[in-house]
């Protein structure tokens, strides 16, 4: 998708057709969520599935400064990180369904959706544990001199487990082409970030490891691709690893079982009041690069998209029984 | 064919796979500058360069995280692991990421990872950096493991492991660093194929490591009483060839398995368990298993040895079977 292709000027700009690209994007991950949701109501998800309804313009801007052949690993949180990397909405679907059809043939469910044809190298169901395994394919990239950087998206609750500190250190020993990219929500899982963690600003955390670190808005897609553009221009010249923190919000639970009553009254509707998708909208049409019709047809487009997709995935039968006997070695 | 140690023929491993596959590189703590505590990769970094031969933080999480996004990009990386007892400290990494990358991502991806995990007992370091931890992971599908108990085996076995396009974990004795045994080089090992160590027909034997060595012992003094052993190394635990002890059970009608480390949950309760299911009818007396004491490793030379399976316990285990089937 042309949005990959990130500029390495010294000023990075997203054209008019990139920008649009980016909003239809995020449309389409939040009308996914919500359609996963439906499901989920209705009984066709197993076990559980954690949305990222209200987080997309971090996974969207993120992607969109990428370019071929870089990768991605981000957490169980992944629908919109795996999509915003160019997976194919029905596959993603499919998979979440348990289909034969699905990214991983039915054998990893939401929480490992993965697309490595597009550098979706995996969605990580223990936390943290990605971390390292991006540092790895950083690893490949520099021994290889191919130029490419590894993004790893992980939340707030990721930073005070010891994989986060093992693979932060390393890939600053070694000056390795990560970008760390923690996506704070404020909970990890059903807990406020103050009561598990000591400081605030986890930009801390990488000063500690001499590590690159800037704070963004999270829900300013635009803020995260430039972000993201800058650390991985460092990276392909050698520079090293960046820690980003994308300040953003949950808009629903932890995972399906959770209501989220934990939250203080109104501190969803003040966060809703910055749905990144209404601001990129307004700002679409504040700087002209399309008008409020467009803006409506970008995102009934985005809408349609998802909902063939999905009646695509729901057609699709369960695998076949055999397939739970391949892809093993020992 | 020359006499080389243990550590040397996988030294010699290493070496020939870095020169034979530029994708293949060594990281762990201390292989690099050092050549490793126990100098199994003495002279590696000159030879290939510290691109190729990295040493790595005290961070077993980030080593073995790191081989594996390395490995599913591209490379085919091995990685030392100083103690076998520090998978303890990266065990999410082996047990939920290694074994289940591919099948979970549907066949998507490859991992060729090599993890040197140096394994064992009778060198008296105590029960954190002593135990046969093989068996820590038998429940996990998705690992082969190699259990080499000579030169030649972990020469040929290392080598194998690191052009399969799977994990392997490869657990190197650290008692037998020292022994010395016949290499050709070049020559490599398949796994899932048992040695057999020495020929007999009275009693089925199966050692892996320092028990095979014992069980040698034991069998050089039967034979002077003329009860013949038939000593079987399977060499690599999964697979696990049990057609060659099946056979071999099928001639001597009595299996002694001989495990270091305690008998609960081990590939040597398996293989009796899996002996009575698929051969039962062809045994004499019950199959035996000989193991370490139920508890950790004990410190003192005394106990360590104590705790061990020794030569003379494998005697008095082999008497007690043929009194049986007598």
């Amino acid at each position: 998708m042309t949005t990959k292709a990130a500029s390495e000027s010294t000023e990075p700009t997203l054209g008019t057709d990139e920008q649009r690209a980016l909003f239809a994007r995020m449309v389409e991950i939040r009308s996914f969520e919500e359609a996963v949701q439906r499901m989920f109501a209705k009984g066709l998800v197993r076990g559980t599935t954690h949305l990222c309804q209200g987080q997309e313009a971090v996974a969207v801007g993120a992607c969109a400064a990428l370019r071929e052949g870089d990768t991605m690993t981000c957490t169980y949180r992944g629908h919109g990180a795996v999509l915003a990397m160019g997976a194919p909405l029905d596959r993603a679907f499919g998979e979440i369904l348990g289909r034969a059809g699905g990214l991983c043939n039915g054998k990893g469910g939401s929480m490992h959706l993965t697309d490595v044809s597009v550098g979706a190298l995996g969605s990580f169901a223990i936390v943290g544990a990605h971390l390292p395994i991006s540092v790895g394919a950083a690893f490949t990239a520099q021994q290889r001199g191919s130029g490419a950087v590894s993004v790893t998206f992980f939340g707030d609750g990721s930073t005070n487990i010891g994989t986060f500190h093992e693979a932060m250190n390393l890939a600053a020993v070694w000056r390795l082409p990560v970008i760390f990219l923690c996506e704070n929500n404020l909970y990890g899982e059903y807990s406020p970030l103050a009561t598990t963690t000591p400081v605030a600003d986890l930009t801390i955390r990488a000063s500690s490891y001499d590590m690159a670190a800037s704070r963004v808005d999270g829900n300013d897609v635009i803020a995260v691709w430039e972000a993201v553009a800058a650390a991985a221009a460092r990276a392909r010249k050698g520079e090293g690893p960046t820690f980003i923190e994308a300040l953003t919000y949950r808009f629903v639970g932890h995972s399906r079982s959770d209501p989220a009553s934990y939250r203080p009254d109104g501190e969803l509707d003040q966060w809703k009041k910055r749905d990144p998708i209404a601001l990129f909208a307004e700002r679409l049409i504040e700087s002209g690069v399309a008008d409020a019709d467009e803006v409506a047809a970008l995102r009934a487009g985005a809408e349609q998209s998802v909902a063939e997709a999905e009646e695509r995935a729901l057609s699709w039968p369960p695998p076949d029984l055999q397939s739970r006997l391949e892809d093993v070695y020992a | 064919m020359t006499e080389v140690t243990y550590r040397d023929a996988l030294n010699e491993a290493l070496a020939a796979e870095l020169e034979a596959d530029q994708d293949v590189v060594l990281i762990g703590e201390d292989v690099a500058a050092a050549g490793g505590v126990f100098k199994v990769t003495d002279g590696l970094l000159d030879r290939f360069g510290p691109e190729r031969v990295r040493d790595t933080p005290i961070s077993e999480q980030a080593i073995v995280g790191t081989v594996l996004g390395a490995a599913v990009t591209g490379l085919r990386p091995v990685a030392e692991v100083m103690f076998a007892d520090f998978a303890g400290v990266c065990f999410d990494q082996i047990a939920n990421q290694l074994p289940k990358y591919r099948y979970m991502t549907g066949g998507q991806v490859s991992v060729p990872v090599t993890l040197r995990l140096v394994n064992g007992a009778s060198t008296g370091f105590g029960a954190q950096h002593s135990q046969a931890v093989e068996n820590w992971f038998l429940g996990l599908p998705g690992l082969k493991i190699c259990v080499p108990g000579t030169p030649a085996d972990a020469y040929g076995l290392l080598r194998t492991a690191i052009r399969d396009d799977n994990p392997v974990l490869l657990f190197e004795h650290k008692a037998l660093y020292m022994r010395k045994g016949p290499l050709d080089p070049g020559e490599t090992v398949p796994l899932g194929r048992a040695d057999v160590v020495r020929a007999g027909e009275d009693v089925t034997v199966v050692a892996t490591q320092l028990m095979r060595e014992r069980a040698l012992q034991a069998a050089d003094r039967l034979a002077e009483e003329g009860i013949r052993l038939e000593v079987i190394d399977p060499r690599s635990l999964v697979p696990f060839d049990l057609e060659t002890v099946v056979r071999s059970v099928e001639k001597t009608a009595n299996l002694l398995v001989v495990e270091e480390g305690p008998g609960s949950g081990g590939w040597g309760s398996t293989l009796v368990a899996r002996i009575a299911e698929e051969a039962f009818e062809m045994l004499d007396a019950p199959p035996r298993l000989i193991c370490t004491d139920e508890t950790p490793t004990p410190f003192a030379a005394e106990l360590e040895e104590a705790w061990l399976p020794s030569a003379d316990a494998i005697v008095g285990g082999v008497r007690d079977l043929e009194l049986v089937a007598a």
